[in-house]
């Protein structure tokens, strides 16, 4: 059997499988995010947005897209 | 005479501090903000809606070049979490002057002030601008401002209550022991809640549920801008002293 060329990240809480050297900036790029109004953080530590292209996703990373929503 | 509203060296005109959260929509929100003349707004950080991209967004409806964004850590129990929050905050666009609620109690949302102000401390030496929500105690107040604070901001009332100033006396107290401004955060209801709270002399008053859920919002975010320029005016004019008795306002000079 042929090995998988997919790892299964959890993106804000939700599991989600991606190919193998998928990068965040692919990923931003897949979700039609900009990065200018968000925040990342990769497994708990926020990543300097600058880098993200040559951030590559591995098997069970976490990570967590935030922005401003309302709020008090 | 121009009586502006500073913080960390920061210059406002509005005193009026609005939360931008329970609006029906950001247009509501929006809209509400205009007529409160507030200049700064309280945000949240939460994630992105990855399913619904065509969900709108904050920053669509209130420009962050305009309006100054107080990103807040509103639904924070540890300071964990909140430092967490803040250092969020702080990367989506370079926010320093931030306010930090850290609660402890999930019926009235009471602040934990061991976590609010160990996290101070923490967040003032990274090099953010800490407004912090707290009790109307003193002591507290003064921690607080040993910690770095740059704005205290008691509580009037339990969030979101509209009980409106319970406690003059620790307010007033509060307001003359220090030098930083003092901002009354939560438990406003209505605009004379927030006349009140700048005759005690406090610097501003931070307000969302009492504009977002009344009736017509727009309205009552116009009737709090003028309670707070009303207010403040009131302060710095200096009032009468009370006397008991009647004190004439005309002359009984020619009297016929």
């Amino acid at each position: 059997m042929k090995k998988t060329k997919k790892i299964k990240i959890i993106l804000n809480g939700k599991s989600r499988s991606l190919q193998k050297m998928t990068s965040i900036y692919d990923l931003m790029r897949s979700l039609k995010l900009s990065t200018d109004k968000v925040a990342i953080e990769l497994n708990k530590e926020i990543i300097n947005k600058k880098t993200i292209k040559n951030l590559f996703l591995k098997d069970k990373d976490k990570i967590e897209i935030v922005h401003f929503i309302g709020g008090g | 005479m121009k009586d502006f509203f500073k913080i960390a060296n920061k210059k406002f005109n509005s005193r009026l501090i609005v939360g931008t959260g329970k609006y029906k929509n950001f247009s509501e929100c929006a809209k509400a903000i205009k007529y409160s003349g507030a200049e700064i707004v309280t945000v949240a950080v939460r994630r992105v809606n990855i399913v619904d991209k065509k969900k709108p967004l904050l920053m669509d409806y209130i420009d962050p070049k305009k309006i100054t964004y107080l990103p807040n850590t509103a639904g924070c129990f540890t300071s964990k979490d909140a430092l967490r929050t803040l250092r969020l905050a702080r990367e989506i666009g370079g926010w320093k002057l931030v306010k930090l609620e850290v609660l402890g109690d999930k019926k009235n949302l009471f602040p934990d002030m061991i976590e609010t102000l160990r996290s101070t401390e923490i967040l003032s030496k990274e090099g953010f601008k800490v407004m912090v929500y707290c009790s109307d105690d003193p002591l507290m107040a003064k921690r607080l401002e040993d910690s770095g604070a740059v704005a205290i901001m008691p509580l009037a009332a339990p969030i979101g209550s509209g009980l409106g100033i319970q406690n003059y006396t620790n307010i007033k107290i509060i307001r003359n022991q220090t030098k930083l401004p003092v901002i009354i955060d939560a438990g406003i209801g209505q605009a004379s809640d927030a006349v009140i709270a700048m005759e005690l002399g406090c610097d501003g008053v931070l307000i969302n549920t009492a504009i977002a859920k009344a009736k017509k919002p727009f309205e009552m975010a116009q009737a709090m801008k003028f309670a707070v320029i009303s207010g403040r005016k009131s302060f710095i004019s200096g009032r009468i002293s009370k006397i008991l008795h009647g004190s004439a306002s005309t002359t009984n000079k020619g009297i016929i």
